[in-house]
């Protein structure tokens, strides 16, 4: 590690790094904006957080880059009994806010293990992956060990309980699983499956999650309980138009007419203020690094870099998908944040990381 | 499963290019419908979910406009309006809001706090929104929570500003009064909304306009809990205009305290100009009982009290003008050359028409009498003569000419037209010709006559002016907040009859005497140093057999005849005309004399009769085309 490879420099993904620095930039202008006018005059103590995190978190980047993304096969299943362990201890000695046990107070940053998990989740199948699947693709019985390694970190982020982030982490095993070759008529039979199940799995959601769903289905059934969220994001982004009301004029958001603002629907104080320009260049933004990501999984020199890189963006993806569909009133109310735009240090840190990783993948095609 | 696997054997390994390809183009498709969603929303339902996003935020509060004044000729006020204090409560506001509520009932003495802020919070009212528990707060309980404000967070007075009338139920009738605008007046009055105080009577309803003035509005921005944070617009009110009236304070409290407790009504007029001197009526109300709502009991009272305390008498009572008809009869029969002022008659106490007697009220009789005693001593039989040389149809061509039995146009709801009749009236009326007999009682003004007592105070006038025929005005002049003048009001003639002078001066000279002579019916009007000219009148309340008249003292209140009387004075340049009549008092000479006295001497006390130019007008005078009464 001491003697830097010039190569790294020379062929360093600085396209990828800039949109991910972009997207930080939106994130933090945001973050302004949904705490403008609040207690705190001027800026917000969560804004100088959050920059403090892009800060960390672009050290963290730049230092992902640099490390031989090989090496995270190695260390895979350790890690994924790291992060495991962190979800138990979250149940055990966990801080809870707002009805449900996310986050372990370290003193200066509450960690969220669940966001450390989705790291855990990619890493761990893209090593189970990596070997090339049979003629005709894995099979049921090849499905076994992903499942089980997908079910004990679910289970204990559901626990907490939280939809959204164990939502991501099916979606992104079936991603992984799917491009890392299953079986077409397996594929169908899972879908089959989990259309099957959807019934069984509505009996286990607790009352306010059907609530999300019953509202989202019919907002008005009970506009000022679980459709209020979704009304008033649907109004505060509508309520923008073609251009927005500009930088810190949102009255949505400023007024707290928002829910979770600053997290799950900071997408509606940045579409308030920017209006259909501003959401779809951010939209863009997305599809770039989506693109870009996907590029880097095409060109990878290793099957094991391209699944990882499918795994990462497969994260943004999934995310960006459901936050903005909850948002618009497309999907129903679940807590997911908008990847390297909400604020939040363990999201922030662990989204960058992972496209430190994306880099160091893009870097070392030409270094082996 | 072997087969499965054999056969599966044969496929190739999936490659992760085409993959990577299929989740791309799923990408694509899910950004893609982001995108439509969003602009869907944000180009396609702009509008309706922008509006929704200020619905959010903006409360918009009116600021009522402050009413106008109301004051008498010489700008002493009359009607103003007061803050009145209420107790509101923001229940929000209150950390521990049973105590407050036990503490706040303990100092109003009411226990109905709490229920009032249940009732609100059923009603659906928003965070932070006050509530009313207590109106029109008296001092000591406005000082009472004064002092203790400290124990009651989120308690607050609330300043309301309420109409007051100055003089209680003075002129009460012509001034009228507000109250809360009705669900049916919203529907045709769009700037007004619920709990706005409207005029419901007299000059507050007919000049609502006027006094009531643009309110404001502040919008006003606030959060998702309902704090108020900014105000982001202001239109700011505009305080009504003030009304000053033609009447005279003194004058009106004169009227009103001759009057006293019986039942009655009196009009006094500038003959020269119609503007209205004094107007009342009694039984009378407080307006202020309906300020800020009356209960409904108090309403019921009001609407039940046989006195009928609401109607304007003024306007409003319809009455036989008994022997003060004559005055028209004069003129007719003068201007008609059916009569000339040596034109005699034997009066016997009695005239046989028909088959039956019509008594004069003198059952002695009066012997031989002409015209100018006959309007003196108010000779019946003189007058039975006259009818008779008239016809109904003449007395009732001049009746409609001096404008009796026709609306005077004054600015006040429901003014009673009465009744002239003539033969074509009473065709269509009930079907039937008219027999010359009644004739007989429409020229002493029984029968089917009535009149209200502001069209004999117009007759009154008339015969003072000369003629002609003012809409009565009881407003002469808008001012502004600051005092400039907004618009005057000049005299209105809206019909001119023609009187030659000499038939004016007959007349006159002999209503001077019913007054002035020691024999006339009006001795109980008459004034040291200044000649008043009147007639008396009584008008029948029950339809007795003329022959039969029994002692008016002895008759039951409720059966007793109306008192009449009609005046102006001075004689040779009047200033003032009055129209008085005292329900149930027997003879007009005696009980409306001396309250149109009482009138007149406060009159003269305040405006001393002057000399010189202002001779009565005659005939010609005024703008209005001059209308031969007979044309039709």
């Amino acid at each position: 590690m001491a003697a830097i490879d010039r190569r790294i420099i020379y062929h360093f993904d600085w396209t990828l790094f800039s949109l991910a620095l972009a997207l930080c930039g939106v994130g933090i202008l945001s973050v302004v904006s949904a705490t403008w006018g609040g207690r705190h005059h001027g800026l917000d103590p969560l804004v100088v957080r959050q920059l403090v995190w892009v800060g960390v978190g672009t050290v963290l980047m730049t230092a992902a880059a640099l490390i031989d993304y090989r090496a995270l096969g190695t260390y895979a299943y350790a890690f994924y009994v790291l992060a495991v362990g962190m979800l138990i201890a979250v149940a055990v000695i966990g801080h809870s806010t707002g009805g449900s046990r996310r986050w372990i107070n370290l003193g200066i940053l509450n960690l969220e293990p669940s966001e450390v998990a989705k790291i855990a989740v990619v890493l761990v199948m893209v090593r189970y992956l990596r070997e090339e699947p049979p003629k005709g693709g894995w099979s049921l019985l090849h499905m076994i060990i992903p499942a089980m390694l997908l079910a004990v970190p679910a289970a204990l982020v559901l626990k907490q309980p939280d939809l959204g982030t164990a939502l991501i982490l099916m979606l992104i095993t079936g991603t992984l699983v799917f491009v890392g070759g299953l079986n077409w008529r397996m594929l169908m039979v899972l879908m089959l499956g989990a259309v099957l199940v959807a019934p069984v799995g509505w009996h286990y959601l607790k009352p306010y999650q059907r609530e999300r769903l019953v509202s989202f289905l019919n907002p008005q059934s009970d506009p000022l309980g679980s459709g209020y969220h979704i009304i008033q994001s649907e109004i505060a982004i509508g309520s923008g138009g073609g251009w927005g009301k500009g930088f810190l004029k949102g009255t949505q958001a400023r007024l707290n007419f928002l829910p979770e603002q600053t997290t799950d629907f900071i997408f509606a104080v940045f579409a308030e203020e920017f209006g259909f320009f501003g959401s779809v260049m951010l939209l863009g933004l997305y599809a770039a690094l989506i693109a870009r990501g996907a590029w880097i999984a095409r060109h990878a020199r290793d099957r094991f870099g391209s699944l990882l890189a499918i795994g990462f963006t497969g994260i943004v993806f999934w995310q960006v998908a459901i936050n903005i569909g909850m948002a618009t009133g497309m999907l129903p109310v679940v807590g997911i944040t908008l990847p390297l735009v909400s604020y939040g240090g363990s999201s922030l840190i662990a989204m960058m990381t992972a496209m430190g990783v994306l880099i160091s993948i893009n870097t070392r095609r030409y270094l082996f | 499963m072997a087969r499965f696997t054999r056969r599966e054997k044969n496929r190739p390994v999936p490659r992760l290019a085409p993959r990577i390809a299929v989740l791309m183009a799923m990408i694509v498709a899910v950004l893609v419908t982001a995108a439509l969603r969003l602009y869907y929303l944000q180009v396609i339902k702009h509008h309706e979910l922008a509006e929704l996003a200020d619905r959010n935020r903006i409360r918009i509060q009116r600021l009522p406009a402050l009413r106008g004044l109301v004051f008498d000729r010489h700008l002493r006020p009359l009607v103003d309006t007061r803050p009145s204090f209420d107790a509101v409560i923001v229940p929000e506001d209150s950390p521990n809001l049973s105590a407050t509520i036990e503490r706040l009932e303990k100092l109003l003495g009411q226990n109905n706090v709490a229920k009032k802020i249940e009732d609100a919070d059923d009603e659906g009212r928003p965070d932070f929104e006050p509530v009313m528990v207590a109106e029109r707060l008296d001092w000591s309980q406005v000082v009472a929570l004064e002092t203790h404000q400290l124990e009651l967070p989120g308690v607050s007075l609330q300043v309301t500003p309420r109409r007051h009338y100055l003089y209680d139920s003075l002129a009460a009738h012509l001034l009228g009064y507000v109250g809360e605008v009705t669900v049916k007046d919203l529907n045709r009055l769009p700037d007004y909304r619920m709990g706005d105080d409207i005029g419901k009577f007299g000059l507050e309803r007919s000049w609502e306009s006027t006094l009531r003035g643009d309110s404001g509005g502040q919008e006003i921005e606030v959060d998702a809990i309902g704090r108020r944070l900014r105000l982001l617009r202001e239109i700011p009110e505009r305080p009504g205009n003030s009304v000053v009236m033609t009447i005279d304070l003194d004058l009106q409290r004169v009227a009103e305290e001759a009057i006293g407790a019986r039942a009655g009504a009196l009009v006094a007029i500038d003959p020269n100009t119609g503007y209205i001197l004094a107007m009342a009526s009694h039984p009378a109300f407080d307006p202020n009982i309906f300020a800020g709502g009356i209960s409904s009991s108090a309403w019921r009272e009001l609407i039940t009290d046989p006195g009928h305390p609401l109607e304007n008498r003024s306007i409003q009572g319809i009455y036989p003008p008994g022997s003060t008809f004559k005055v028209v009869d004069t003129i007719a029969g003068l201007m008609d050359r059916t009569l000339t002022p040596a034109t005699s008659y034997y009066c016997p106490g009695g005239l046989w028409f028909g088959n039956r007697e019509y008594r004069c009220w003198r059952k002695q009789g009066h012997g031989d009498v002409a015209l100018h005693r006959a309007i003196v001593e108010s000779c019946d039989v003189y007058f039975y003569d006259v009818g008779q040389r008239l016809g109904v149809d003449r007395i009732a061509a001049w009746s409609h000419a001096l404008g009796l039995g026709k609306k005077t146009g004054i600015d006040l709801d429901n003014e009673k037209t009465g009744t002239i009749p003539s033969s074509a009236w009473k065709e269509h009326r009930f079907h039937e010709r008219w027999y010359p007999a009644e004739t007989l009682s429409v020229a002493i003004g029984q029968g089917y006559v009535a009149v209200t007592p502001i069209q004999l105070a117009e007759l009154a006038a008339e015969v003072a002016n000369g003629g002609t025929l003012y809409k009565p005005q009881f407003v002469r002049q808008i001012d502004a907040l600051d005092g400039s003048v907004v618009k005057t009001f000049p005299p209105i003639a809206e019909n001119q009859t023609r009187i030659d002078p000499q038939v004016l001066d007959d007349v006159r000279s002999a209503m001077a005497d019913v007054v002035n002579a020691s024999d006339g019916t009006g001795h109980a009007a008459k004034i040291d140093g200044i000649i008043v000219a009147g007639k008396t009148g009584t008008a029948q309340v029950v339809k007795e057999a003329q022959g039969a008249r029994t002692k008016e003292t002895a008759l039951p209140d409720k059966y007793r005849d109306h008192g009449w009387f009609i005046a102006f004075a001075p004689v040779d340049h009047p200033q003032i005309a009055i129209a008085c009549i005292i329900e149930h008092s027997g003879h007009g000479g005696s009980s409306a004399g001396p309250v149109v006295k009482a009138v007149m001497q406060k009159y003269f006390e305040l405006n001393p009769p002057q000399r010189g130019p202002q001779a009565p007008a005659t005939g010609q005078a005024g703008e209005a085309q001059p209308v031969d009464p007979l044309a039709d």
